[in-house]
């Protein structure tokens, strides 16, 4: 509890918050890097500096740029900070992070927030089984420890991503049987008026034929443009099944690892009180940002996938926008010398922007799997299936505030982050709102769960917070398991 | 209770157990003690506790907060906290934020069942 002061506190280690915090400690800021996660790279790059599962050997130029940055950021004496959660953003310049049970107070003059993805949440039945995981968690898994699922995998869903995970868990000798795609028929067609802003950066389209491709080249069974799809199982998943051509077919698995897409991880900028719009191309919330990625709250940047789905080539650019744009606010540079600096950035953006409407509209994940069903859960944490949450919608519960108050869905540990954007689906869908007046479960401190004793060393500093609903004394995971449950 | 704890462990996994593997061609991660629910095993070090416990088969060790139906790690990127232990006495830690650490004391909500 020192109360560390920086000119710029950049959160999130992935390619916006390395390229943010090198910018900005070239320039002479005094610069304070902090992230979740044990080791740098965000989920785009973890593990690179490692190479536990040979991709920089390959000719993969992510993970060579990757490599390279990882690498400078390493080589710089930046302070970083891993496994620190940031609990508290205060706009005008403090804020509280945890790393194991030491609270500390930070301030700023600028932040930026780099926060990236998170996998976007696919409520199909059977979902919380032990043994469904996001296929981004299987590829993080392998990318950071060197492991892979053992016995049956299927991969379901939709987007490169999923394609992408099933080659790499392939290479490292993971057995899986089968990728059911998701994505609705017709989707090309949407996507085709797209199509010739996209070709003008036709390297990246054509680099991810062979990578569609690379599944069924290996004897992986692709079954494409099904419905229903549905894990089953007791304790753990057995099998996962699904329709096609009006026939419904089952295959057992050991386990099942669901993807449709990521989208922006917004909750830091929600608990500070940023203004948050709905991306009707990309379905998810993001940041109202000016040219430089300044947030409404003018001491607050965001950077990266975090804004807005781009990806990890244009998050590098992103954070080094957001860097000059910190320190000609903070004076270090006039904005005409930062305008000039940001060029080339601005550059390769349009290039990798021109590419991104042709992906969002193939790749949307159908209606089916935006919402849940009427047994499925729609909150895993608070176990709130989608039949509640319409009866909820349908017996007035207009807003999405109202909806949490009734169901308690989005109360539990993750505050919404696995169900936010499920219900404010339903809600658009049940009741034809435009998704503006729907809105977002906002994130209020602690953005994370903290222990009471945490909250305790806090400093007058914060004495007229606002608590939200998630300090407890007693652990998160207060209730047993019961293995005898029949399914 | 121990005893039972373990039994059903077993039961749960008698077909194949829920668990990871070591890639093709990734070397063996240095072993390291660690203690879960008072037991004292050796899990793989320099990653997560969490990819550490799946790669030892421990999953799920945790029930849901509501019905207690058994969880095991979602997202393994810090958002849907099904992964949460209790880690040298503060609850509420997401295991696939922490790297394992020679000597940590790790209590999952499965392990206080028994005790």
């Amino acid at each position: 509890m020192t109360g560390r002061q920086y000119d710029l506190v950049v959160v999130g280690a992935g390619p916006a918050g390395m390229a943010a915090a090198l910018q900005g400690h070239k320039l002479g800021l005094k610069t304070c890097l902090l992230d979740e996660q044990p080791g740098v790279g965000g989920q785009i790059h973890r593990g690179v500096d490692r190479d536990l599962t040979g991709a920089l050997r390959s000719d993969d130029p992510d993970a060579r740029r990757g490599g390279a940055l990882v690498a400078e950021f390493q080589a710089s004496d930046i302070d970083y900070s891993p496994e620190t959660i940031v609990w508290h953003l205060d706009p005008d310049g403090q804020m509280a992070v945890m790393r194991g049970d030491e609270t500390e107070v930070l301030s700023y003059r600028h932040i930026i927030l780099a926060t990236g993805s998170i996998e976007r949440p696919m409520p199909v039945p059977g979902w919380t089984l032990p043994g469904v995981m996001t296929a981004g968690a299987a590829q993080a898994t392998l990318k950071s420890a060197g492991i892979v699922p053992s016995g049956r995998i299927a991969l379901c869903g939709t987007g490169p991503l999923l394609y992408l995970a099933a080659a790499q868990l392939m290479d490292a000798g993971a057995d899986v049987r089968v990728l059911v795609d998701t994505q609705e028929k017709g989707r090309l067609r949407a996507a085709l008026p797209a199509l010739p802003a996209a070709l003008t950066a036709p390297d990246y389209l054509l680099r991810g034929i062979p990578l569609l491709r690379a599944p069924a080249n290996a004897g992986v069974e692709v079954v494409r443009s099904v419905g229903g799809l549905r894990v089953d199982g007791d304790d753990r998943a057995r099998s996962v099944s699904w329709e096609v051509g009006g026939k419904t077919r089952t295959e057992e698995i050991d386990w099942v690892l669901l993807h449709q897409g990521v989208v922006p991880n917004i909750n830091l900028q929600q608990a500070a009180g940023c203004d948050i719009v709905w991306n009707d191309r990309q379905h998810c919330w993001q940041p109202v940002l000016d040219d430089w990625g300044v947030t409404s709250q003018p001491k607050i940047s965001v950077a990266g996938d975090s804004a807005g789905i781009l990806g990890g080539e244009a998050a590098q650019h992103l954070g080094v926008i957001a860097a000059l744009g910190a320190a000609a606010r903070l004076d270090r540079l006039t904005p005409a010398i930062a305008k000039q600096k940001a060029a080339p950035a601005h550059r390769s953006l349009r290039r990798l922007k021109a590419i991104r409407p042709f992906l969002d509209i193939l790749y949307m994940p159908g209606r089916e799997y935006r919402m849940a069903g009427k047994d499925t859960l729609a909150c895993r944490c608070e176990e709130v299936t989608g039949g509640e949450v319409r009866s909820a919608i349908r017996s007035g519960c207009a807003g999405i505030y109202q909806i949490k108050m009734y169901t308690r869905c989005g109360m539990g540990p993750c505050q919404g982050r696995m169900c936010g954007l499920t219900i404010a689906e339903m809600v658009a869908d049940e009741t034809g709102k435009p998704f503006s007046d729907v809105g977002e479960f906002r994130q209020r401190t602690p953005v994370k769960p903290v222990p009471l004793t945490a909250l305790a060393k806090l400093p007058d500093a914060f004495s007229g917070l606002e608590i939200g609903d998630q300090v407890s004394e007693k652990p998160v995971t207060a209730k047993p398991v019961t293995t005898e449950k029949v399914a | 209770m121990a005893l039972c704890h373990d039994f059903a462990m077993i039961k749960m996994h008698e077909n194949r157990p829920l668990a990871f593997q070591a890639a093709k061609g990734a070397e063996p991660a240095p072993p390291a003690c660690i203690e879960i629910d008072g037991e004292t095993i050796t899990v793989a070090s320099g990653s997560s506790l969490a990819s550490a416990l799946l790669l030892a088969g421990r999953a799920p060790w945790r029930g849901s907060n509501v019905s207690g139906e058994p969880r095991a790690p979602y997202c393994m990127m810090g958002a849907c906290f099904e992964c949460v232990v209790e880690i040298d006495g503060v609850p509420g830690r997401q295991s696939c934020l922490v790297a394992v650490r020679p000597g940590m004391k790790v209590r999952t909500s499965d392990g206080k069942a028994g005790q």
